[in-house]
């Protein structure tokens, strides 16, 4: 079987979830091989050995770290070209989708971007027009290049013992032309990262800018908090936290939507969460139609005492 | 300097979107518009514009008859000349083809020394067509950006993403797509509705290009889709209202969903 290219979303060696996705899901189409770039490899190897990448091709280069996305493109393409891959899967962050369009470019082939499947002859599933279609694409032209949106598959243990290859790239003058002069990591919340969280607990313009009620629940739950459009604009929230078409797309198991009327925007970023549950003070709120359970109410007070019944149950 | 922004004409997100027989978004009978996300690189070109001197701004769209609105919305806002490309053969083509058209009439508009554009469109949203253009022409290219300066040939980005906020500095010329973050996009004003009228608005086809029609539009492009299913209405749940007990009733659904 052919091998399909994985490339490794991490920091300094911290695997993230959506890697260990993509690996369960290249499984399904050929032999997952990850593609490891830049510093860390070490701490890195027994997670991608144990989901199942039973070649690792690692590059080490200070590049990836001093200039954004091209030269993480240009060893992608490399490898791609001569290991034979038959597919490439990339995670559907804005990174990811700028490596994957560079890489389509270098490649010749088609690409297809924030698959929510992927199948054994590598066809995809999307969801498009805010949720409103499934959509079922394949790449006809040359390797595809497929960006996978988090959550889409349970990454499943499948030990292996990767085969190290270390690859040397040459990289041309493209790949330095935009310099990375400043990087300041996101200060950690101890919360699960948005996009990868199996609950999100948002909250919207209903909050009236209190956000404690939502960040207590969401805790209770383990969860990610996310925000809507309006309490982002209205400088509640920081942006790296909203859900929507212009911010993040989440797929949680559990979404709740607090103070949140459910406008396209908003829902364009949640619909294909697979339980939705509303807080709302106005019965007339359109993401009550959308909602598994909803409760018509102040969140201000639902949530408190939501929060306060589930820290009895869990005793 | 000239500036060059990439306006997409969208159909409105707000209206009932579907596809057409093709498999291929019905920009005819939807109601289309400026996508928004692109009136926040319009608005940043006309910063850019205000704050130097002798800075153009040309608005460029590839897309059927009707996108000249997209054109016109731009020309409102403040854009001072626009282009726009198309030719039948367009129609279905994927974002590399739309690239390679876009990186075509950038070459034919010359001398540009910044491209900016949206983060992504509202309809397609793969938000690919920047680095496939900036691969194209190899020049920089930095997306996602909520903060951005110009200052002689150097473009200064602020770029947050899932883990760090970047900053990046490129050299001109450079492709920057930008989020809604980094401005608030005016309104045109009467005097700007009326002033658009007179602005230019050149029309090119693919033979303007030099383009070949047999490597655009549905047929040339390489990816495929195979099938369009509307997703099902998700059916109505319980909404009960609080009378006092509205957050217990909230913890006993979600224990009963197996989420406590």
């Amino acid at each position: 079987m052919a091998e399909i290219l994985v490339l490794v979303d991490h920091v300094d060696g911290q695997v993230r979830k959506t890697t260990l996705e993509l690996l369960t899901l290249a499984a399904r189409a050929g032999e997952p091989a990850a593609v490891f770039l830049g510093s860390g490899y070490g701490a890195a190897r027994d997670t991608l050995g144990a989901h199942g990448a039973g070649k690792v091709y690692v590059v080490e280069a200070g590049e990836f770290e001093q200039f954004l996305v091209v030269p993480k493109a240009e060893a992608l393409a490399h490898i791609a070209s001569s290991s034979g891959a038959a597919g490439v899967l990339v995670t559907s962050s804005p990174e990811g989708k700028e490596i994957a369009a560079r890489l389509a470019v270098k490649l010749g082939s088609g690409v297809i971007t924030d698959a929510v499947d992927v199948a054994a002859d590598l066809s995809t599933t999307q969801s498009v027009f805010a949720g409103g279609y499934t959509v079922t694409a394949a790449v006809t032209t040359g390797t595809p290049v497929i960006t996978v949106k988090p959550n889409a598959v349970t990454p499943e243990p499948a030990p292996a013992t990767p085969v190290e290859e270390k690859v040397a790239v040459a990289f041309t003058a493209a790949a330095t032309r935009a310099r990375i002069v400043d990087r300041a990591p996101r200060a950690a919340t101890g919360r699960p990262e948005l996009t990868e969280a199996s609950i999100v607990v948002s909250g919207g313009r209903g909050t009236g800018g209190d956000f404690a009620p939502v960040e207590a629940l969401a805790d209770a739950l383990g969860a990610a908090v996310g925000a809507s459009r309006a309490a982002v604009d209205l400088g509640w929230y920081p942006h790296a936290y909203q859900v929507g078409q212009t911010g993040k797309t989440v797929s949680p198991q559990l979404y709740l939507a607090a103070g949140i009327s459910g406008a396209i925007q908003h829902r364009a970023g949640m619909q294909t969460s697979k339980t939705i549950v509303v807080v709302n003070k106005d019965p007339e709120a359109p993401i009550f139609a959308m909602a598994d359970f909803g409760v018509v109410g102040d969140l201000h007070t639902v949530l408190p005492q939501a929060t306060a019944e589930i820290e009895k149950r869990k005793g | 300097m000239r500036i060059v922004t990439l306006v997409k004409y969208v159909p409105d997100a707000t209206a009932y979107r579907s596809f057409a027989a093709d498999n291929t978004t019905d920009r005819a009978g939807v109601d289309g518009l400026l996508s928004e996300l692109d009136e926040y690189a319009v608005e940043e070109a006309l910063k850019i514009a205000e704050a130097g001197d002798g800075v153009e701004v040309v608005a460029l769209t590839v897309g059927p008859a009707g996108a000249d609105a997209a054109l016109k919305k731009a020309l409102q806002m403040g854009a001072g000349a626009a282009v726009h490309v198309v030719d039948d053969a367009l129609h279905g083509s994927d974002a590399l083809a739309t690239a390679r058209v876009l990186a075509a009439a950038i070459g034919k508009i010359g001398s540009v020394d910044l491209v900016l554009t949206g983060m992504a469109s509202t309809d397609g949203g793969m938000s690919v067509v920047p680095a496939m253009l900036a691969e194209l022409l190899r020049w920089a290219q930095v997306g996602f950006v909520g903060e951005l300066s110009v200052s002689g040939s150097l473009v200064t980005a602020r770029r947050d993403g899932d883990t760090a906020s970047e900053t990046i500095e490129a050299g001109l010329p450079a492709i920057v797509a930008v989020t809604d973050q980094i401005n608030e996009p005016r309104y045109p004003s009467f005097k700007g509705i009326m002033a658009a009228k007179k602005k230019p608005v050149q029309t090119w086809g693919l033979a303007d290009l030099d383009l070949d029609p047999a490597t655009v539009g549905l047929g040339a492009a390489w990816s495929v889709v195979r099938e369009v299913v509307k997703r099902p209405e998700r059916a109505a749940g319980m909404v009960v209202t609080d009378e006092g007990d509205g957050g217990v009733r909230l913890a006993e659904f979600l224990a009963d969903q197996k989420f406590i």
